[in-house]
């Protein structure tokens, strides 16, 4: 059973929103995304997605552009992004996933980044623009380092195809709630809960949904139809705004304790009492949240 | 009449296999939610491919509209400057909008139509592609919106109000490296949001299966009419030689040649200011295998994969990645592929200006340069064919910069 598999397995039967957070490598350095990290996994993220800063990132929205090329000026690569989740894996208890656009991990070889991701002691790997169909040595390079495939499923998947995902993919599958390049919203899409719908008609693995992703409301919503949401633009914009300032991190673990609150969500008020246990299982602390 | 029978479109002649390879390259290397879409894309080219109505409809608008064919024309004054085999000129800077680029933009034009999308986008570099699919789109009564690089934007700056007087709407692009790469990124996340109702024009053998194969399709009409042409004229040429962006113009023309094993089909890459990281876009000479912008192929990458700034001249030669056909007939040896500085490229360009009174694109002085180099290689009795694939007005302003340099850097001395 593969880290992925227990962080969901926990998530359901704890009865909550689970939360995966992404953050671009690098940004705004990689020691600071080393400690980024941490305070994500100890603020109560679920999943930790780690983005790969590339020249091209086309499928991106413009936040997530600018923290690739924020990383990039800072010299960050594939490899030392590897590097630096190797040196960060011990402290974490979260499941890590590379999230990377195909051509950093074709430069470098899909065996020998299977190796040193394994190595590393990350959990998942998400190539995006590398469909079902172009992806079958990879998957299968992935299975063989002990890595889980995870496929992305959009609006436009066809029902086959989203079953054909879940059986090829592992750990989860990441669903894109609606058309368009990654940013946050002040709306989720409508389409969101009858994709999750779709999707759960064809498959019960475990399904993060994201794409807009930004407020409690969004979370909750979303764990009304999936396992969890998937925030990345939102958490990329807390970093830019914050520019390195020391208080970057504590800004980040106000933001995900907000977001994993159950705040606006119709589970809040069963959900309430095993949230604050989690918190105290997981990190040995009481929430402080003024909700609290 | 009887003439424009050369320009009827044929299909189907040199399909890639069933997932868009030609070999190891091609393929459809798209993120999730393009992959129904560009299904969706392919089943409807293939059907308008073997529908006669598409076909008819195509013929006519390139033999009524495009002026279709294009003449085919020795070069005699150049030629007996440079000495050695005869240089003969396809001269497709005479169809409307002054460049190859209409033959496929009309086509995917009609498809769009067909499709019943009533808006594209497209990316431009030199601008040829976009004033050809503004173009288009304004016969077709069709919204379309341009990508094209900020810096393309101030080098290319007639082709903007080209554009924008054909209706279109030019977005400019501030991300990247301003050019035409940046403007092929801008214009897929485009796509992406507005898939239902929005159809991608893509301008050159590049991208994901089928844009390679039904670009080289479109304009595979540059090699079936020149062939004939070249027939009527004496003979098939020894070699045929086109400048190679992404590669439409080029493998327009080596598509009529392919089964005449005894032609030398030659592409021409700019070797730029010198072949060192960021000052050419010579992908053979400089490249690796890798995936951008959907498609498999040999890429100016760095070590770590991130794709390398590229420079050229030519803002229509200047891209990172070379269509995957292009990388197949290499490897198969069908094609060779050699590189020409910017400087080889003006010097072609003044030539052709003065001794045949054609001003050329940038890009096609390229395939210019390297034709007279490789005349003097040749016996008289050779003949070198040229895709001379575009005019050079939207250059005059690049070319007038860089004599106000030579001139300036002459007062100097």
């Amino acid at each position: 059973m593969s880290r992925l598999d227990e962080a969901f397995g926990q998530i359901r039967s704890e009865k909550r929103t689970g939360l995966v957070t992404y953050v671009t490598a690098g940004d705004p350095d990689l020691v600071r995304t080393r400690s980024i990290l941490r305070t994500l996994d100890e603020a109560g993220a679920d999943v930790l997605e780690v983005g790969v800063p590339f020249s091209d990132p086309l499928a991106d929205g413009p936040v997530i552009q600018r923290a690739s090329e924020r990383a990039r000026a800072g010299g960050t690569t594939l490899a030392a992004t590897l590097e630096m989740i190797g040196g960060a894996r011990g402290e974490l208890r979260a499941p890590v996933v590379v999230f990377s656009y195909a051509n950093p991990i074709l430069a470098m070889g899909s065996q020998t980044f299977a190796a040193r991701a394994s190595d590393a002691g990350v959990d998942g790997v998400l190539a995006l623009d590398l469909p079902i169909e172009e992806a079958g040595d990879f998957r299968a390079t992935m299975l063989d380092a002990g890595l889980d495939p995870i496929f992305l499923l959009s609006p436009t998947t066809s029902d086959a195809r989203i079953k054909r995902a879940a059986e090829l993919g592992r750990g989860f599958l990441y669903g894109i709630s609606r058309l368009g390049v990654t940013g946050a919203r002040t709306e989720l899409a409508d389409g969101a809960e009858r994709m999750a719908a779709r999707i759960r008609a064809q498959t019960q693995m475990p399904l993060a949904l994201g794409f807009g992703v930004s407020t409690a409301e969004h979370v909750a919503a979303i764990g009304r139809w999936a396992d969890a949401a998937v925030v990345g633009s939102a958490l990329v914009s807390v970093i830019e705004k914050a520019a390195g300032d020391a208080t970057l991190e504590s800004a980040l673990a106000a933001y995900v304790q907000e977001l994993t609150s159950g705040h606006g969500s119709a589970r809040y008020a069963e959900g309430r009492v095993d949230e604050t246990r989690r918190l105290e299982r997981h990190h040995g602390v009481r929430a402080t949240d003024g909700r609290e | 009449m009887t003439e424009s029978v050369i320009s009827a479109p044929v299909f189907g002649q040199r399909d890639p296999d069933e997932r868009g390879y030609f070999g190891a390259y091609g393929g459809r290397y798209v993120p999730e939610t393009l992959v129904a879409p560009i299904g969706a894309l392919e089943i409807a080219y293939l059907e308008a491919r073997r529908d006669p109505t598409f076909g008819r409809d195509l013929h006519r608008l390139l033999t009524t509209y495009v002026g279709r064919p294009t003449p085919l024309a020795p070069a005699e004054r150049l030629s007996a400057a440079v000495g050695g085999a005869q240089i003969l000129l396809k001269r497709e800077d005479l169809a409307h909008t002054g460049a190859h680029k209409i033959n496929n933009a009309l086509g995917q034009a009609l498809l769009a139509a067909r499709m019943g999308k009533r808006r594209i986008v497209a990316e431009t570099g030199a601008g040829q592609h976009g004033v050809a699919t503004a173009t288009a789109c304004a016969l077709l009564g069709l919204d379309c919106d341009v990508y094209m690089g900020a810096d393309d934007m101030a080098r290319q700056a007639l082709n903007v109000v080209r554009m924008q007087l054909l209706g279109a709407s030019v977005r400019r692009v501030e991300g990247g490296s301003r050019t035409l790469k940046d403007a092929v990124n801008e214009a897929m996340r485009d796509w992406v949001t507005n898939v239902t109702d929005t159809y991608y024009l893509l301008g050159s053998v590049l991208g994901p299966h089928p844009y390679p194969l039904m670009v080289r399709e479109f304009q595979s009409v540059i090699g079936r009419e020149a062939r004939a042409q070249a027939i009527e004229a004496g003979g098939v040429p020894d070699v045929v030689v086109a400048c190679v962006g992404g590669g439409s113009n080029a493998l327009g023309i080596f598509d009529g040649f392919v089964d005449d094993a005894a032609v030398r089909l030659v592409g021409v890459e700019a070797g730029g200011e010198a072949i060192v990281p960021g000052r050419h876009a010579a992908r053979f000479a400089g490249g690796t295998m890798g995936v951008l912008q959907g498609t498999r192929s040999y890429v100016l990458q760095d070590a770590h994969g991130n794709i390398e700034p590229t420079h050229s001249v030519s803002a229509g030669l200047d891209y990172a990645a070379i269509g995957p056909e292009h990388a197949w007939m290499r490897d198969l040896g069908r094609a060779e592929y050699t590189w020409v500085t910017d400087d080889q490229a003006l010097h072609a360009f003044h030539e052709l200006c003065r001794r045949e009174g054609i001003m050329p694109a940038l890009e096609s002085a390229h395939a210019v340069a390297h034709a007279m180099t490789l005349a003097g290689t040749l016996e008289g009795s050779a003949r070198i064919l040229v895709n001379l694939s575009g005019r050079g007005d939207k250059d005059v302003d690049s070319v007038a910069a860089r004599l106000d340099d030579s001139s300036a850097a002459g007062g100097g001395a």
